[in-house]
């Protein structure tokens, strides 16, 4: 029975299906970018299917790892037929850009914005794509693996604080020490 | 004879601004351990709870643990009729501005406290969102640690707080 929207996606779109797998009863179906919007409403209207409720969005960062470099992923689950799906898609990092599936189904507004927020995906034809939980000013995507992990940009000048020596963090006669 | 009225005036002035300060701290040496005797016994909360030590703080001002044996048991909702202002919880980045401007609002005179290791420090969130301790947005008077504090390190720290408030000087007149 899970294995029945794969079969369809299969026959339906044939080669726009680059890869599917099957594991531990979770369903994935690696679609091709154009093809998104298309495959996804098939999902959502076949009576079969119906997948009508949006689970996630989130995305991976295979930076220097794997190519194209960001992996967006998308969760669905058919109330009507107890099933689940996972769709996902790769794109490039000179143009992070992908269709929006909240036009499709609107609680995936704020998992996109987030994804925008945190990866810097732009989904098109989102209706409200910005900055979600960081705020407006800050530069860069936090989430990206190229992003120095502690690199802080506050937004009011902070109080000078004597920081407790630490071995991450020597007295600064510590480091001139030979 | 104007030039000797002014000097006139000047010396007056002098012995006048002496015989002030030389009153106003007789007086607060008098007052002072009374008026901070009564301060530290009427502290007015003002919880910024940003965090899941808000669970605590909650606790700790329950019946059980009872924090209004110390007369602070009174939470105002706004900071201008506060004079304690409890930092409970994470203070990120996009908070930080928000809390100064609490802060700022609450009239004089005022205490902090940083409640928790993660409005102390920033705990063990040493990313790119948190503020590395609640100190490099505004003054902090007392720091409890603990992830979240049980509620005797939360009156143990008051009690920090208001030893600190007794022996305090120069918040009378001012």
């Amino acid at each position: 029975m899970s294995v029945l929207a794969l079969e369809k996606l299969k026959r339906r779109f044939g080669d726009d299906i680059i890869e599917t797998h099957s594991n531990l009863g979770d369903d994935t179906a690696y679609v091709k970018t154009e093809r998104l919007l298309e495959i996804a409403q098939f999902l959502k209207d076949d009576p079969e299917l119906l997948f009508d409720m949006p689970i996630d969005n989130t995305a991976v960062d295979w930076w220097q790892r794997s190519e194209p470099r960001f992996e967006i992923i998308w969760h669905f689950y058919s109330t009507m037929k107890h099933q689940r799906i996972r769709l996902k898609v790769r794109v490039p990092e000179d143009n992070p850009v992908c269709a929006s599936l909240t036009p499709l189904w609107p609680g995936l507004d704020w998992h996109e914005r987030e994804t925008w927020d945190m990866y810097g995906i732009r989904f098109t034809g989102h209706p409200n794509l910005k900055r979600v939980l960081m705020y407006e000013e800050f530069v860069g995507y936090p989430l990206r693996k190229d992003y120095p992990i502690t690199k802080r940009q506050p937004l009011i000048e902070e109080r000078l604080v004597r920081d407790v020596p630490t071995q991450r963090n020597p007295p600064p006669d510590m480091l001139n020490r030979p | 004879m104007r030039d000797e009225e002014i000097i006139h005036n000047e010396v007056l002035v002098t012995r006048k601004a002496d015989a002030e300060s030389w009153l106003r701290t007789t007086i607060e040496k008098m007052t002072q351990p009374g008026i901070n005797w009564s301060r530290k016994y009427s502290l007015f909360n003002y919880p910024f709870v940003t965090a899941c030590c808000g669970m605590e703080f909650m606790s700790v001002s329950g019946p059980r643990y009872d924090i209004s044996q110390y007369g602070a048991e009174f939470p105002r909702f706004s900071p201008r009729q506060a004079d304690l202002l409890w930092i409970v919880g994470t203070i990120t980045q996009k908070q930080a501005p928000i809390l100064r401007r609490v802060w700022e609002q609450m009239a004089e005179p005022k205490w902090a406290i940083a409640f928790g290791v993660c409005a102390s420090t920033g705990g063990f969130y040493d990313n790119y969102c948190t503020v590395q301790g609640a100190d490099r947005v505004i003054p902090i008077d007392v720091y409890i640690p603990g992830c979240p504090p049980r509620p005797e390190q939360i009156l143990d720290g008051l009690r920090l707080l208001m030893d600190k408030i007794q022996v305090e000087n120069g918040r009378v007149m001012v």
